[in-house]
């Protein structure tokens, strides 16, 4: 067998025990084990604001959250990249960085911030997220190698979304009409939905909390258009997206007079039930809205 | 009016694009915009803002400060970054959308009633308490920050949302005991001090 790629892991809040996308970390650790990924996570990681800290903090504190991390993985993995495995976890570490990186006044800040906390940095690493790593580091052949149980006959509308793809996103691909998801449904065998037009809509991201009508705007054309091109399911790599567009259906049913009840799973859970693991490794049990197809498959 | 906003409101005088340059986050690159609207019309929020960011950035220009400042627009930003992706001069509007609301928080001129402002305070005070999210606490600060009675309005309203989240454990109650946390709190608070301070100095020291 090829050898262990390893990464320093910033899993993040959402990812936590009896935390929203708690499901996210079991299926992606299910997923790693069958793809030789070792992950190594960052002891004593902290939040990196998200999109919506932007308030309270201002832009030296929000960034200082970010170098403490990146100072954090350069001590205890030196030689590894950091890899996230949510949209907002990546983004905010990754513009960190380079905020770091083009602002000396930044730079020098965050640098006497950090000393406080007995820690510095050299800001040397790459900072990805964890699509980046299958779509670069292990290929489509790569996992469609592994698959056991191909999702065959599922159709699957991948949901994109905003922050794992904009403003950086995964090189090669565009901004309106990425296709990683796409392949990576096609490479486990399920039937991608390549002409789903709310593939990068924006879900209302944090504003669902705060601004839920407005969000819920949002969401159901999410939803509709996967609903008229006859998908079984959604993919999202972005843990707000998935939440956003799976447990507010039933209030957007009142709202709208709608009867939307359409399960939204991460890549890894499609990932996880074809490679042959089981439902509970691929935290099935974690769905507000049961994946009745991937349940038949994994048992 | 604060002493701080009195004081930057005279030290600027007549120039509110440079009082934006020297302190709003990314506030320099409000100097590339050309005005061609192409953030406004692809801003999700489009049809809520009272000013699009486009014209955010002619009002700086035209020297608009109260009205920029009190406005309730960049606290719609979803920060979706449709606007920096298109951008044909690669502004990183974003950002600047988010400096500007925190520039305007700092100068006690955001909106009485703005959800969003009130909901990314409680964010930012619950994720610097324990250097984590505590995803519980925070959903019930949302439920009650409108006061109390509107809360358990709001409570039960979500009681359904609520137990789907604890039978799938996505949510647990034993969070609002303790919670997840960083080991190194006190070094953590002691950057968040001294990266709030650095950057309250930097500001004051424009306004003299």
């Amino acid at each position: 067998m090829s050898d262990k790629k390893e990464y320093s892991f910033y899993p993040g809040c959402s990812s936590q025990s009896g935390a929203s996308s708690s499901n996210y970390l079991t299926s992606v650790t299910s997923m790693c084990e069958e793809l030789d990924i070792k992950l190594n996570t960052i002891e004593d990681w902290n939040c990196c604001a998200a999109s919506i800290g932007y308030a309270g903090g201002g832009e030296l504190p929000r960034v200082s959250l970010s170098a403490r991390n990146i100072a954090l993985s350069e001590q205890q993995h030196p030689q590894q990249d950091i890899v996230a495995t949510c949209a907002a976890c990546w983004l905010a570490t990754r513009e960190a960085s380079e905020r770091i990186a083009q602002s000396t006044k930044i730079k020098e800040g965050t640098g006497l911030a950090l000393k406080e906390a007995g820690l510095e940095m050299k800001n040397d690493k790459k900072i990805r997220h964890m699509v980046e790593v299958l779509v670069e580091d292990i290929g489509m052949d790569a996992i469609t190698a592994k698959v056991k149980k191909p999702l065959e006959g599922i159709k699957i509308a991948g949901y994109v979304g905003c922050q794992t793809n904009r403003p950086f996103g995964i090189h090669g691909e565009s901004f309106e009409n990425p296709q990683y998801l796409d392949n990576m449904v096609a490479a486990v065998g399920g039937e991608p939905i390549r002409d789903y037009e709310k593939k990068v809509s924006c879900c209302g991201g944090a504003l669902a909390f705060s601004e839920p009508d407005k969000s819920f705007n949002l969401i159901k054309p999410i939803l509709e258009s996967a609903m008229d091109h006859g998908a079984d399911m959604i993919v999202t790599p972005c843990p707000v997206c998935q939440m956003n567009t799976e447990v507010y259906q039933d209030k957007i049913n009142a709202k709208f007079g709608t009867r939307f009840n359409i399960p939204v799973v991460y890549y890894s859970t499609l990932m996880s039930v074809a490679f042959g693991r089981s439902a509970k490794d691929a935290a099935l049990d974690g769905q507000v809205i049961q994946a009745e197809k991937l349940n038949k498959i994994a048992k | 009016m604060s002493d701080l906003n009195q004081a930057l409101a005279e030290k600027y005088q007549g120039n509110f694009l440079k009082e934006v340059i020297d302190n709003v986050e990314e506030g320099d690159m409000v100097r590339m915009c050309m005005q061609c609207g192409v953030c406004a019309g692809s801003c999700p929020m489009g049809p809520h803002w009272e000013h699009t960011p486009q014209k955010i950035f002619m009002m700086i220009r035209a020297n608009k400060r109260d009205e920029v400042l009190q406005s309730d627009s960049m606290w719609m930003c979803t920060s979706c970054y449709n606007c920096i992706a298109r951008c044909p001069r690669e502004l990183p509007i974003t950002h600047i959308m988010h400096g500007l609301a925190t520039y305007a928080k700092r100068l006690n001129l955001v909106p009485q009633q703005q959800p969003t402002a009130k909901f990314a305070q409680l964010f930012w005070d619950n994720l610097t308490k324990k250097g984590r999210v505590n995803e519980l606490k925070l959903g019930i600060s949302l439920y009650f920050m409108n006061g109390f009675g509107e809360g358990i309005k709001v409570a039960m309203a979500n009681q359904k949302l609520g137990m789907n989240m604890l039978k799938t454990k996505r949510m647990a109650v034993n969070e609002a005991w303790g919670g997840h946390s960083v080991k190194d709190k006190s070094g953590f608070h002691a950057m968040l001090k001294k990266a709030a301070e650095l950057e309250s100095a930097a500001i004051e020291a424009n306004s003299k």
